[in-house]
């Protein structure tokens, strides 16, 4: 029997739309898989394996009538549970969202059904995204694939490992601040966050709506690049998609001529010697196929911790005001023959049904932009914004791509950073001026650590330029 | 300075119930991280104007058009109280 699950997603699409595979065979060999690994990893918070076999006999069926089956024909993809599915519930790793099913597809759940992939499953995460190891879920926590003593990282944790530990070759995840790249990078496999506005986000869970963008998780840059493909694009039902001709994404350009740009800053005190081997190694071989290197400068880069978790949270704190307790999701109304009254169902509602860090940011965000602290808070973290989006105007007039570490440390072990959020937060020091900034990046795997962790690094690009990005991406396999 | 009292205010800005230990918790944490953002105070913003968001978009109309909701069944389903085809929710005006 083939072992459909180390194949790659672009090679099971070819093999299927080339009659090679039946979409069948593929699904049931990745729930298999998820049967027997995911009791140890927990990567899944729900896993639809009726509803795959369906679709890919769906998938067949076209092939068998000569029908385009799409890019992604019989690809087993994993969603991130803050994606809507019609029909399933999206959990969004909270309580709050109890008996919540979603009554629409998200855009890019659409754009995955019309391509031809087929959905296996929903995937833990931190609870509404907010969080760096997937320990914030309101579930469980799930493990590192590679350590099971150790966090996969997150928010978008659970896609990763599931891609990483060959249950799916394919997830999608979301990137708020780094969600995408370090949980890529903590479990050895690719992931891209794509340019502010160029994946919808209707149907995404909002977070922090200015900074939120869909990305995937992937085994390999071809991989991640035929995903954008199918995904990417302007749609009408989210007013900040950026409006855009659809595109195929190539990444064999190559790196012949291309300026790496190596930002001082992000080379401090505090970097593992382990993550900035992998850093050197990666240029060394961008070096020996042709790239060139600056040296860059992004100052403001000391300021995009603190603007993040003003600005984050501060929309974060506006758009979790829609779980009310009233029209959907968990109510303390619901138990209740009689209704109390408004303010209390409000407090109640959302005081049992948000678990702690949620209620941390929501408090943070409300804070930062209440009356007497909106100037010196929100409105200050947004002209800082300026400040370092600007940082990173300069950099790309003299380097095309940069590179960077994804995060300060490999994978750390489960509960060493729950006790103190500062902590938990400056791990995403890397990650987060990508999404202040709205450009796009990468977190690719560069090695492993002398104990056996997998090591990433990041690689950014300006605006809409990802297949500058992944051709770079694509220099750095095999390392 | 975040003290109980301004714990509590926000608490009931945000619509959120807390108990006293996350109250307590709270206060301290919420200094903690204030705290680490002091540095964003010395930074000169004074003739730098705000980003709201990078793409420069503004005024996204769309035509004010009605169109029907395919699945409104699904979604009443969700409701916490219902009442026919309306969410019955607490008297809003006393």
């Amino acid at each position: 029997m083939t072992d459909y699950t180390s194949w790659s997603a672009s090679a099971i699409a070819a093999a299927v739309r080339g009659k090679k595979a039946k979409a069948e065979d593929v699904a049931g060999a990745h729930l298999e898989r998820i049967r027997a690994e995911d009791p140890k990893v927990r990567a899944f918070i729900r896993v639809l394996a009726d509803e795959a076999l369906e679709a890919a006999r769906e998938v067949d069926a076209k092939v068998a009538e000569g029908r385009d089956p799409g890019l992604l024909a019989g690809v087993p993809v994993a969603l991130k549970d803050n994606l809507n599915v019609r029909g399933v519930p999206t959990t969004c790793g909270s309580k709050i969202l109890e008996g919540f099913v979603a009554p629409y597809d998200a855009t890019v759940v659409e754009r995955l059904k019309l391509h031809g992939a087929v959905i296996v499953g929903k995937t833990n995460m931190d609870e509404f995204a907010m969080g760096s190891s997937t320990e914030n879920s309101a579930f469980f926590p799930t493990k590192n694939p590679h350590d099971h003593a150790r966090v996969p990282g997150g928010s978008s944790g659970g896609s990763a490992a599931a891609v990483a530990s060959g249950m799916v070759p394919l997830a999608l995840g979301s990137d708020t601040g780094g969600s995408i790249r370090q949980p890529a990078s903590f479990c050895g496999v690719v992931g891209l966050k794509p340019t502010y506005g160029l994946v919808s986000r209707y149907g995404l869970v909002a977070f922090a709506s200015s900074l939120d963008q869909i990305g995937p998780i992937a085994r390999n840059v071809e991989d991640a690049a035929l995903a954008l493909t199918a995904i990417s694009g302007f749609d009408p039902l989210d007013s900040t998609s950026a409006p855009s001709q659809p595109r195929s994404y190539d990444v064999s350009s190559g790196v012949q001529g291309l300026r790496i740009g190596l930002p001082a800053e992000y080379a401090g005190p505090g970097l593992e010697p382990d993550v900035k081997a992998a850093v050197d190694r990666a240029l060394a071989a961008l070096r020996a196929k042709g790239a060139q290197t600056v040296d860059v400068s992004l100052p403001n880069t000391k300021h995009a911790v603190s603007t993040y978790y003003i600005l984050a949270p501060s929309e974060a704190s506006a758009n979790l005001a829609r779980f009310d307790g009233m029209r959907y999701g968990f109510s303390t109304a619901r138990a209740n023959a009689r209704l109390t009254g408004l303010l209390e169902t409000y407090e109640a509602s959302r005081g049992r049904g948000f678990g702690p860090e949620v209620k941390r940011r929501i408090m943070l965000g409300t804070y930062a932009l209440s009356s007497g602290y909106y100037d010196a808070y929100y409105g200050r973290a947004q002209r800082v914004r300026t400040l370092i989006k600007r940082d990173f105007d300069e950099a790309f007039r003299n380097a095309d791509v940069l590179l960077t570490p994804v995060a300060p440390t490999p994978a750390f072990k489960l509960g060493e950073k729950t006790s103190d959020p500062v902590q938990m937060y400056l791990s995403d020091v890397f990650t987060i001026p990508c999404n202040i900034a709205g450009i796009a990046g990468v977190s690719v795997p560069c090695g492993k650590t002398k104990g056996g962790l997998p090591l990433g690094v990041q690689l950014l690009s300006r605006p809409f330029e990802e297949h500058i990005l992944l051709a770079a991406a694509k220099a750095l396999e095999g390392l | 300075m975040i003290d109980e009292a301004l714990v509590k205010h926000v608490a009931r800005l945000a619509r959120l119930q807390l108990t006293d230990a996350e109250t307590a918790a709270m206060k301290r944490e919420l200094g903690a991280i204030l705290d680490t953002m002091e540095a964003l105070k010395s930074v000169d913003v004074s003739a730098v104007p705000p980003t709201s968001h990078v793409l420069g978009l503004t005024d996204v109309l769309r035509p004010d058009e009605a169109r029907p909701f395919a699945h409104r069944e699904a979604l009443l389903e969700g409701a916490p109280n219902r009442d026919g085809d309306y969410f019955k929710v607490p008297k809003v005006l006393e």
